[in-house]
């Protein structure tokens, strides 16, 4: 057998196994008591999506792309008079219905990826668990809610490329 | 009379067991291991034909957790495969990713950038880590010891918190892209990393203090479960499995170059004996050979972009490629066929964990019962990846 | 609690009653300290020690400090639960065997002393006794495994079964050193002998025999370990491995009638182990009754000491195979048994 790098003097396997577990005891435990204690997830950790209403331009990418197809979308199409007097009346799409369906959902973040106009954002938020399935889908306001706990964007590691505004 | 495929599946389905009842004799004991059974890593079932204590014959019966990998990725785009190929073996997650993406971006003639092949290596040798940890905790769990399981999980802790920090997620890291990471990793993690590693090693001590010195553990490991090379090469065992059997080969300096383990100084464990205890000190090793490369990768990582230059859809031109990889378990391998589309025509998944089980009739006849659990903890399956 | 139930043998001492009710007080103390004992073992040892031996903190919220009162909620949840008998399992056989287990232990406390008075009854081949009663518990075992109908509960039942059997033998021959040195086999008997005693004139700490007889104590142990089936010999109720054993078809208060059966044993081996090798009650130079008061304390000090070894081996080893185990028994425990026998009764004769 290949000698240990400590090259510590061994005393029998049975003994030395003993003195571990004894050392384990008089040690703390390191269970945190949740719900009494709880330990906070990192910033970047994927706990629940957020919904930023007034950037989303109801284009589907992210509907389209989520692998479960668990995002409800409907919208509907309003005018709205022109910017300059004179000028052409815009069509602006309205958000009717954004659901996300928790029950489904793999938390794998392609919608937040593909989104191209930034409407939607990891929450390190997870504590949401419903007594009832159904409950799991959450519409356009919750999601809005879980705006306010998203963390905001960190430093990157050191060497790092550090791009303009993305 | 044609059945829909429902009822036909259902028939096929009682016919195997009966065939398996019938090829039996009904002289010895028939006994059923799983497919809910504490020992093994999930759904395995194992019929064993007893004589007495010793084991006359064994047939693992898998695909009680057939998810239809291959069939789900004629449907979907590369992204959303990325996600799914994440919980073929969960435990090492980010490993899965690795080889399936290294085939996208050679069909596309992509490299992605130094720095983000770099971290691509330091997370798969974490997975690695992580396996590994929990394997000498459990293999100590199924051997009769309690205490080992819980040390095994409570120093994976350290190294999946720190896989939460750069992905987001513990398990499914889902950080891969065509072209390099998702993004870069958040400041404060290298020194992390760095900690997390001296934690591995006294993890490691303890546990060679706790089981690899005891005697009780050596006598119930030694000489059980021989694979011998020869029989291990032809049975398509690989991985730490056929390293204890005292084959020289990983992938990871064998196989064609992938990541950046060139790069590195470290070395290959091997065993001569070809026993359970070999296959969890050659595991025991190379954990801590893990945690030495990637120490050696943080001092190295160089600075620069996590993503090459790769359109927004991502369409991977025509072509067929083979890319095989060392993962925790062994040897997994993905055969892409792409037309041209937004996800592959067709994904062969060569899992490492389906050849090690294939070896388990050979392995098993003439064990004893008790060793038939400590014999299944050796060779390290994971049932998502034998399933797919 | 113990301590105080072990103090109460004092009480017909001191007030004359008739015989009938003496034999009925000293029963029910004999009975309250058997879920007493296996309560206060399984939650210092098997629930907290196992936790933080574990880097875990085990129950903390039953009864709201640390979880004490998890195990009574065990037992609670226990009773009230559907006392399912398999249709083929043969009813009496099946009701009698976890109460032929739980008599066996019933029957140890009865020679323990605690006390140079509080004893229940001290036999004067009590140590002869204990050890006869100690194998009851095989044959209730034999007809749990039997009345199952339950083929791997009959082979878990055989397995332990024999197991049991083989490490009887290291654990009489590991005591018979003792009761050379000692000169009889009364347990009072022998804790005098260890109080009064003087080792090479100086009598500071009296004689425990664990100076001498080491090597008993330690077979004592590994036997004792043995017929508890705890780890490392706990191959007939490997819980990772196929079945529960023989216990597989028990449900409710049967089970409960097991469990308390595991934990008293533990409890009373313990107390014979600390008596014949530690000193038991005694204290050096306390006599009379100031012994009577602190003797049980003592004495639950040391079964707490000797649990502690007990349950610390159980949760660090792995587990032997069957055929392993009966080798150690066989090969090992016995011969050097007989080893210490021979070297005890040479130095007896010489010294």
């Amino acid at each position: 057998m290949a000698p240990n790098p400590k090259q510590k003097p061994k005393l029998p396997g049975l003994i030395s196994g003993l003195g571990v577990t004894f050392r384990t005891m008089m040690k703390p435990a390191v269970t945190v008591q949740y719900p009494h204690e709880r330990e906070d997830p990192p910033a970047r950790a994927r706990g629940v999506i957020a919904l930023k209403e007034e950037n989303c331009t109801v284009c589907m990418l992210c509907a389209r792309q989520c692998p479960d197809w668990c995002i409800y979308i409907e919208g509907h199409k309003e005018k709205r008079p022109p910017r300059r007097a004179g000028g052409k009346e815009r069509t602006v799409s309205v958000l009717d219905r954004f659901d996300i369906d928790y029950a489904l959902c793999m938390y794998c973040g392609i919608c937040v990826e593909v989104c191209p106009f930034d409407a939607l954002f990891w929450s390190p938020e997870y504590e949401y668990s419903e007594p009832r399935i159904g409950e799991l889908l959450h519409d356009k306001d919750k999601l809005g809610e879980w705006m306010q706990t998203v963390s905001p964007p960190e430093p990157l590691e050191v060497g790092a490329e550090v791009k303009g505004k993305k | 009379m044609t059945l829909d495929f429902r009822t036909e599946a259902l028939l096929q389905k009682h016919l195997a067991d009966a065939r398996i009842n019938v090829e039996l004799e009904t002289e010895g004991m028939v006994l059923n291991i799983g497919p809910q059974h504490p020992a093994t890593h999930g759904t395995l079932r194992v019929v064993v034909k007893l004589d007495g204590e010793r084991v006359v014959s064994a047939d693992p019966v898998i695909g009680y957790m057939h998810r239809g990998y291959e069939k789900l990725t004629e449907f979907r785009t590369y992204p959303q495969i990325t996600t799914l190929i994440n919980r073929i073996d969960w435990l090492s997650s980010f490993a899965n990713e690795v080889p399936f993406i290294h085939g996208a971006e050679q069909l596309m003639g992509v490299e992605a950038p130094p720095r983000a092949e770099y971290i691509r290596t330091i997370l798969t040798e974490l997975s690695r880590i992580a396996t590994f940890v929990l394997f000498l905790g459990e293999m100590g769990l199924q051997v009769g010891a309690i205490t080992p399981a819980f040390y095994g999980f409570r120093d994976r802790e350290h190294v999946l918190n720190l896989i939460e920090a750069a992905t987001g997620g513990r398990f499914h890291p889902n950080f891969n892209r065509i072209g390099g990471l998702k993004v870069d990793l958040p400041s404060g993690w290298i020194d992390d990393c760095r900690r997390v590693m001296k934690k591995i090693f006294d993890s490691v001590d303890e546990f060679e203090d706790l089981l690899v010195g005891n005697e009780i553990f050596e006598v119930r490991t030694r000489g059980i479960g021989v694979i011998p090379a020869g029989v291990g090469a032809a049975y398509g065992v690989s991985g730490s499995n056929l390293r204890a059997s005292g084959v020289d080969w990983d992938l990871r300096r064998d196989g064609p170059d992938y990541l950046v383990y060139k790069d590195l100084d470290w070395r290959v464990w091997t065993h001569p004996d070809g026993d359970s205890f070999s296959r969890y000190w050659v595991r025991m090793q190379e954990t801590r050979e893990s945690c030495r490369m990637v120490i050696q990768m943080l001092d190295q990582l160089p600075a620069g972009p996590v993503m090459a230059k790769v359109p927004r859809i991502i369409k991977v031109p025509e072509g067929e490629v083979w890319v095989n990889t060392e993962n925790p378990l062994g040897e997994m391998g993905y055969y892409l066929i792409s037309k041209g589309a937004t996800g592959p025509f067709r994904t062969k998944i060569r899992s490492a964990s389906f050849s090690n089980v294939s070896i388990l009739p050979w392995l098993l006849k003439g064990v004893y019962v008790p060793d038939i659990i400590t014999i299944l903890a050796s060779l390290y399956f994971i049932l998502g990846d034998i399933d797919r | 609690m113990t301590a105080l139930s072990l103090l109460l043998p004092a009480l017909p001492m001191a007030i004359d009653l008739p015989w009938g009710a003496i034999v009925a007080i000293k029963t029910g103390i004999v009975l309250a300290i058997i879920p007493a004992g296996a309560l206060i073992l399984g939650y210092v040892f098997l629930l907290k020690m196992m936790s933080h031996m574990q880097s875990r903190l085990g129950p903390m919220d039953p009864g709201g400090f640390h979880g004490w009162f998890q195990l009574i909620g065990d037992g609670i949840k226990f009773i009230q639960k559907e006392d399912i008998i398999p249709a083929e399992a043969d009813r009496r056989v099946f009701a009698a065997a976890p109460v032929v287990v739980l008599i066996s232990t019933f029957l140890l406390y009865i020679v323990v002393p605690a006390g140079p008075r509080l004893v229940v009854a001290d036999l004067d081949a009590g140590v002869f006794y204990a050890l006869a009663v100690s194998s009851l518990s095989v044959v209730g075992i034999l007809m749990a495994g039997w009345a199952s109908a339950n083929k791997y509960a009959l082979l878990g039942a055989l397995r332990a079964a024999a197991q049991l059997i083989a490490y009887e033998l290291p654990l009489v021959l590991a005591v018979v050193g003792v009761i050379i040195q000692a000169g009889t086999m009364s347990l009072q008997g022998i804790v005098h002998f260890q109080q009064d005693g003087a080792i090479f004139g100086w009598d500071g700490i009296g004689f425990p025999l664990i100076l001498t007889q080491f090597l008993g104590f330690l077979i004592f142990l590994i036997a004792a370990q043995a017929e508890l089936t705890q780890t490392p010999f706990d191959m007939p109720v490997a819980e990772s491995e196929l079945v529960a054993g023989y216990m597989v078809e028990y449900t409710g208060f049967r089970f409960l009638f097991f469990f308390m059966g595991e934990f008293g044993t533990a409890f009373a081996f313990a107390g014979i182990a600390s008596t014949l090798f530690l000193g038991g009650w005694s204290v050096p130079w306390v006599h009379g009754t100031l012994a009577d008061i602190l003797g049980p304390i003592v004495l639950f000090t040391k079964i707490m000491l000797v649990s502690f070894l007990i349950f610390w081996v159980r949760f660090t080893y792995p587990r032997f195979r069957e055929d392993q185990l009966q080798a150690i028994a066989w090969k090992y425990l016995i011969p050097l048994s007989l080893a210490n026998i021979l070297a005890t009764g040479i130095f007896k004769v010489v010294l």
